[in-house]
């Protein structure tokens, strides 16, 4: 007995004439099928053209008029619905609170968990008498209302409570120094299932990405808890070093850490979680980087002039609430540029030296930072790069641009002098389609770099004429740290990440979501090199792996290019068809950690493994 | 002409109207949570799960999103029954999974499987499938109209974004996609990591209800 779809018996005949017809689009519009029937089952308007069904994804209509090759002609990302419409530069860049700590935590932090109070700890702090807290934090991840945008209503986001008044996403900002060891209690107060939305999962696991942090600390993806509990995190504020290689002078200066970010972490559901809010900023001040353009490198002074600002690309519904596609397996791009969560921001700046600190929260998008003016697109307004991945350079490096994948920092210093009494625009001019990267542009006779003015507008700064003081240094006098010097690893293992029917594996071999072994065991205080090679195709991926920084030895056998990349980092983008020679430490602590695609879907899709650093040695597995 | 509301003829031909811009988040924080809920719930529907009918490898009717999806925790994932890439991997580790699961298989976890080769695959050819393979109940294998598989397969995200590669059925998308569909949440596995990896992972992210 055949049925067609609307429940009518249908001859043998007819039914496989219908299986037949619906092969070929053209036989299908030439009306095998029934004008009626088409019209029913939402393929054809009343005027006779094909069309998705409402409501549905676009990517079901994405190949509707069938391009033979991947360019198509999309106008929007190719596989998002389109934002409601927003108006740029209408309300200023979100200044983030500062998160206020409190006096005390009770109950008081314990080295174990203390699982009767409702805190999800599993493992005991390993350096908590080491290093003990002197300063607290009693924060609530909690559903807050958010306005992206005055032509968006205000909305049920998820965000960060200090518990002190102040709650926002991106979170209040913490501001941490070394040497004053730092307790984070995090209570998920989220609400529980189901979920306003249609997106996120109430469990959390938040990483400070990417301090140096014991493992029951780092928000390890498999250490997320519930709604009504609490989890303590414990962030001894060392250099790197402290406890090893430069136990005589509390680590090694040249591993200090300036800008770091946190977001959530929960395995499978981490770029749904942090889309929806759970991100927030970390500053790292010492001796040397003192938020005091009188004191230390003279750097722009904090908060004045030192300006972090959190990057995400975002799509919103047509009733203009938050977006997320849920079954994208391969990247999602915004249509709305937010920073600090404002779509489009304008800035009141003084003609003077900035420092501003950029962080691309994702979820996917690869940016170019550009400095354009609007009257002069021809120029090229350069500025100064002085950290990669929040890590101070050796010395500042003079660029036209600056290009962050998903995770990476880049903080540069912006002489607005130049443009006193003019706005000139912070654009992003990195073409891409899809969540494959930015190569493909170029694929498609789109120039992978788009000419001044037809990018993407993120922030527009508006710079006051009248001229005021200054006492931040010259970026050309400047001089930061040296690099850690580099020595003979005690082994060099190989990761090859290759993409076989839509699943990501790494050595071939497909991601565990459970965790239960590491694939890597290193040893304690040793030395390694970790070749990465991406042979996924036409796919790049910001790669980062938890812990200590690594330096990029070699792209392709040869030292980087990229003046900017001979630094410390914890994110390495890998274009495809290509490879890079990482140098690892692995001091001080020990336990899990990730290493995964930084591309938040890629993350979700399992492209991640476990490594775990052994305090009884490492493994051999040269190809682990 | 069919009785189509004009809202729906609207819809259909993609001449949807511009978003009014909506005023501000309601006051009551409980009725408000629950509707906006009950609106998130009724979207994802609409986008993602298209209520088309197939058929069963017992050559049952079903609608996809009232019978298969609305209500309960599923696995998704398509495959064709003379696939000699994957499938094979995949079919043997969602039996294992199948068998991990106990109980809870068939009662709120339910596993669906679509072929890619709608035409080939007819009920029988599923039946034989699922014999072979030792699918037992509260696994559905599931062909039909091919267009309407197509729409589904596009739908659910199970595509290349090279349109190349997409129309090769031997390079199809090989994850498990999974998910409740009351509390909204999904997510995706690869289909050839270990069943107990598999098994693990759902029964993690979504436990059993508790009494």
């Amino acid at each position: 007995m055949y049925f067609n779809v609307f429940g009518e018996k249908v001859s043998r005949a007819r039914y496989r004439e219908m299986l037949n017809a619906a092969t070929n689009r053209r036989e299908l519009i030439a009306a095998r099928f029934d004008r009626r029937e088409l019209i029913r089952m939402g393929l054809v308007t009343a005027a006779g053209s094909l069309v998705s069904m409402k409501g549905l994804s676009a990517r079901a209509q994405q190949f509707q008029q069938g391009p033979s090759n991947l360019c198509g002609t999309p106008q929007l990302p190719a596989n998002q619905p389109a934002s409601p419409p927003t108006r740029a530069f209408i309300r200023p860049l979100p200044i983030l609170p500062l998160a206020q700590p409190v006096k005390a935590l009770n109950p008081a932090p314990t080295v174990a968990p203390n699982t009767a109070a409702g805190e999800s700890r599993t493992r005991p702090h390993q350096a908590l008498t080491l290093f003990p807290p002197q300063k607290f934090f009693n924060v609530f991840q909690r559903q807050i209302l958010h306005s992206f945008s005055p032509d968006l209503p205000t909305q049920a986001v998820w965000g960060f409570d200090d518990s002190n008044g102040h709650a926002s996403t991106p979170a209040p900002l913490y501001v941490f120094r070394y040497g004053v060891p730092v307790l984070v209690r995090n209570h998920n107060a989220l609400p529980p299932d189901p979920q306003v939305g249609g997106f996120g999962k109430p469990e959390v696991s938040t990483h400070l990405h990417n301090a140096h942090t014991p493992s029951e600390s780092d928000g390890f993806p498999g250490d997320f808890f519930p709604s009504g509990h609490f989890y303590d995190q414990h962030y001894p504020m060392q250099l790197a070093g402290v406890l090893s290689t430069h136990k005589d002078s509390g680590g090694d200066i040249n591993e200090a850490l300036s800008f770091l970010w946190f977001h959530d972490h929960r395995v499978n559901f981490t770029s749904q979680n942090t889309y929806k809010g759970l991100v927030g900023m970390c500053l790292f001040f010492n001796e040397f980087d003192t938020g005091d353009e009188h004191t230390g490198f003279h750097l722009p002074s904090f908060p004045d002039f030192d300006i972090p600002m959190a990057f995400s690309d975002k799509v919103f519904d047509q009733d203009g609430k938050l977006f997320f596609d849920l079954f994208n397996l391969d990247g999602i791009l915004g249509d709305r540029f937010t920073v600090n969560g404002e779509i489009q921001p304008f800035l009141q700046v003084k003609p003077r030296r900035y420092r501003l600190r950029l962080v691309n929260t994702g979820p996917s998008r690869f940016y170019e930072f550009f400095l354009t003016d609007p009257n002069n697109l021809n120029g090229v307004n350069p500025y100064f790069v002085i950290a990669d991945d929040g890590n101070l350079l050796p010395k500042p490096v003079k660029v036209a641009s600056a290009r962050i994948g998903v995770a990476e920092r880049v903080d540069i210093i912006v002489d607005f002098r130049q443009f006193a009494g003019k706005s000139i625009f912070l654009e992003n001019r990195l073409s891409q389609l899809n969540g494959q990267g930015p190569l493909i542009a170029q694929q498609c006779g789109i120039p992978e770099v788009m000419p001044a003015g037809q990018g993407n507008f993120l922030l527009r700064f508006d710079v006051d004429s009248t001229p005021v003081a200054d006492d931040s240094a010259d970026p050309e006098d400047m001089k930061f740290y040296e690099l850690p010097s580099i020595v003979e690893p005690r082994i060099t293992r190989t990761l090859k990440f290759d993409r076989l029917n839509g699943q990501w594996s790494i050595n071939g071999q497909f991601v565990d979501p459970t965790f239960e072994a590491p694939r890597i065991r290193v040893g304690l205080n040793t030395v390694e090199n970790w070749i990465l090679s991406n042979i996924t195709g036409n796919w790049t991926h910001p790669i980062h792996i938890h812990f200590e920084e690594h330096q990029i030895l070699a792209r392709n056998d040869v030292p980087p290019s990229l003046a900017i990349e001979h630094s410390r980092k914890d994110v390495t983008e890998l274009r495809p068809n290509s490879r890079a020679r990482l140098f690892f430490r692995f001091r001080d602590f020990h336990g899990r950690y990730p290493m995964h695609c930084h591309n938040l879907i890629h993350e979700d899709h399992a492209m991640m493994l476990r490594w775990d650093i052994d305090p009884e040695g490492g493994d051999s597995r040269l190809v682990p | 002409m069919p009785e189509l509301s004009r809202r729906n003829l609207l819809g259909l031909s993609g001449l949807a109207a511009i978003a009014p811009l909506t005023s501000a988040f309601g006051s009551n924080k409980g009725t408000a949570t629950a509707s906006a809920s009950a609106d998130a719930r009724e979207r994802i529907r609409k986008r993602y799960f298209p209520d088309l009918t197939l058929l069963t490898q017992d050559n049952r009717r079903v609608h996809f999103y009232q019978d298969l999806v609305k209500n309960k925790i599923v696995l998704l994932n398509f495959f064709y029954a003379h696939c000699e890439g994957i499938c094979p991997t995949v079919t043997h580790n969602l039996v294992n999974v199948q068998k991990l699961l106990g109980e809870r298989m068939g009662r709120d976890i339910f596993i669906n499987s679509i072929t890619l080769k709608p035409a080939e695959d007819t009920p029988t050819v599923l039946k034989e499938y699922a014999r072979e393979h030792g699918i037992r109940p509260g696994w559905t294998l599931l062909t039909g109209n091919p267009d309407e598989v197509e729409l589904l397969r596009r739908s659910l995200g199970f595509t290349d974004p090279d349109p190349l590669v997409d129309r090769d059925k031997s390079s199809h998308i090989g994850n498990i996609r999974y998910g409740s569909e009351p509390l909204m949440q999904w997510t995706a596995l690869p289909g050839m990591t270990h069943a107990e990896s598999i098994a693990k992972a759902i029964s993690r992210d979504f436990p059993a209800a508790k009494g």
